[in-house]
């Protein structure tokens, strides 16, 4: 079966910045992946050239054998239809309760009674844990009651790929142990996709099948979650460990310390 | 000597421009957002809304602001009047500086000031909260859910509020004129009621309220849509909503009027 992501020799800048080069990837259907990388390396723009956000300036976007940049407006949109997105931090309409955030695609782009639209926001709402707090405003939510509520909401058309964009970022330990578990657990039931962009190292090896990691716009690493965690490549090695020093450097380009300190000059 | 020059005036040649590509811009979005209200019509509930938050919330500003105008205007009126004897004159000089000049206009600086920059503030928010991405991600055009709506919204307030902000101010002149300084009745009306004509003064009064409206509300809604998702820049673009609108509404009110009484 071809993947249901497909990118091939990616590039993209914004302006005269370069941001990814030579970027490929193919993200099988049913599994859920991460792209991991420092801030800045690109991750979040890849997000966006799968999501039609953005257009790649040169190589191919594919989404379900079509590519994503060739699609006119209408197109676009209807493909963004079978597709769900979790923002960094839910992005909740705060002039809507919680039970309508969740309902507004259902009746933004269906025709059924509101009755059945009730069911189905329940529903949506069960799964995250989160039906006693239907009728709660986005104030009154805890970041990660937030980040559920928006879960909720990106999943409430049945996507068959689900783009998360830094969903661990500012949770605690409880509440990220459990977004990291209805990512796992919604993609499964949904026979979903899931494309998970985050830093979170420890919550996304216990969660993801495959990940990539890409660095100053380049693919380099990619490997199961178990590959990856006993990888010895030094760039892998460093953001998996957490050490230091390594390919990223602890120090900001500068002049020979001894130099600075005009060591040796009378 | 030419590099005095150059940085002086190259300055300003750069802001013109600038200011030319942002005017492009504007006009820009505000076609595109007429040719997407489609949805506005087709679920007009939407606009309801909007006139509510726009509309009606500004009310209260609108009708008090109103009353005080007219009631300085029955101070001032009378006290002008009164040395030429023409006292009874009093009603047509209240209706005629309401519906013509002072009801549209100060009820549009009123609308810029309260709903405009509310209008701008919220879609700015919006943007830098990542709503409006959430939106668009979620398939739903941003432009023709939140913006359209808006602009329709204020368009259809304003020239209710003018007309309300007009009324409400005869009656100020009224209290000032008839019962608090003792002008007579009878005479207070019947010759507001001969001096006003409707075509010439009370509908062009309209169709200025209907242009002030267009031209509040396009600006709030770009302003908001436009500014940059941060803290400041959404302050700065409310700022903008202000002061721009302001200066657009005394100079089409110029232009209009040069128009409309000739004479």
């Amino acid at each position: 079966m071809s993947p249901l992501v497909e990118l091939t020799d990616v590039a993209f800048a914004y302006g005269e910045r370069p941001v990814l080069s030579g970027i490929n990837m193919a993200i099988a259907r049913g599994k859920v992946v991460a792209i991991m990388g420092g801030s800045g390396s690109g991750k979040t723009t890849l997000l966006r050239l799968i999501g039609g956000q953005l257009r790649p300036q040169a190589g191919q976007v594919k989404v379900a054998d079509r590519v994503v940049s060739e699609l006119r407006s209408r197109d676009l949109y209807r493909f963004r239809r079978r597709l769900g997105m979790l923002l960094q931090f839910g992005a909740l309409f705060t002039d809507l309760s919680v039970f309508d955030n969740v309902a507004f695609p259902l009746r933004e782009h269906t025709r059924l009674p509101e009755s059945l639209i009730r069911d189905l926001v329940l529903m949506k709402l069960h799964a995250v844990g989160l039906r006693g707090a239907r009728q709660l405003m986005p104030a009154e939510l805890s970041g990660g009651m937030a980040r559920r509520v928006a879960l909720a909401r990106a999943v409430a058309l049945d996507p068959m790929l689900i783009l998360y964009d830094e969903p661990f970022t500012g949770l605690d330990p409880i509440s990220l142990a459990v977004i990291g578990n209805l990512i796992r657990r919604l993609n499964d039931a949904l026979g979903a996709t899931s494309i998970v962009v985050t830093h979170d190292v420890h919550e996304s090896l216990a969660i993801v099948d495959d990940i990539y990691f890409v660095s100053e716009g380049r693919v380099v690493a990619h490997g199961t979650a178990a590959q990856m965690s006993d990888s010895e490549l030094p760039f892998v090695r460093q953001f998996v460990h957490g050490e230091m020093d390594g390919p990223v450097p602890f120090q900001y380009t500068a002049p020979p310390y001894g130099e600075d300190l005009r060591l040796g000059r009378p | 000597m030419i590099d005095w020059f150059l940085d002086t005036f190259g300055g300003v040649g750069q802001r013109v421009l600038h200011g030319v590509r942002r005017l492009g811009y504007a006009t820009r979005f505000f076609l595109l957002t007429l040719a997407k209200s489609g949805t506005s019509f087709a679920r007009f509930g939407l606009v309801v809304k909007e006139i509510y938050s726009a509309g009606v919330l500004s009310l209260v500003i609108i009708l008090v602001s109103g009353l005080f105008v007219g009631m300085v205007l029955g101070f001032q009126g009378y006290n002008t009047l009164a040395r030429y004897g023409s006292e009874s004159a009093l009603g047509v000089l209240v209706a005629l500086s309401l519906v013509r000049e002072l009801g549209p206009v100060v009820s549009a600086l009123l609308f810029a000031g309260r709903a405009g920059s509310a209008m701008t503030a919220e879609i700015g928010l919006m943007k830098a909260t990542e709503q409006l991405v959430a939106m668009d991600m979620m398939a739903v055009d941003p432009v023709a859910r939140v913006v359209a709506p808006r602009l329709w919204g204020g368009i259809l307030s304003m020239p209710l509020l003018s007309a309300m902000f007009s009324a409400v101010g005869v009656f100020g002149g009224y209290l000032v004129g008839v019962v608090l300084i003792g002008v007579d009745e009878g005479s207070f009306w019947s010759q507001m009621q001969a001096a006003v004509d409707f075509r010439e003064d009370i509908v062009n009064g309209v169709i200025k309220s209907i242009v002030f409206g267009i031209a509040v509300t396009a600006i709030a809604v770009f302003e908001g849509y436009d500014a940059p998702p941060t803290a400041e820049g959404v302050s700065r673009a409310t700022t903008r909503t202000v002061v721009t609108s302001s200066l657009v509404i005394l100079g089409l009110d110029f232009i209009m009027t040069a128009f409309m009484f000739r004479g």
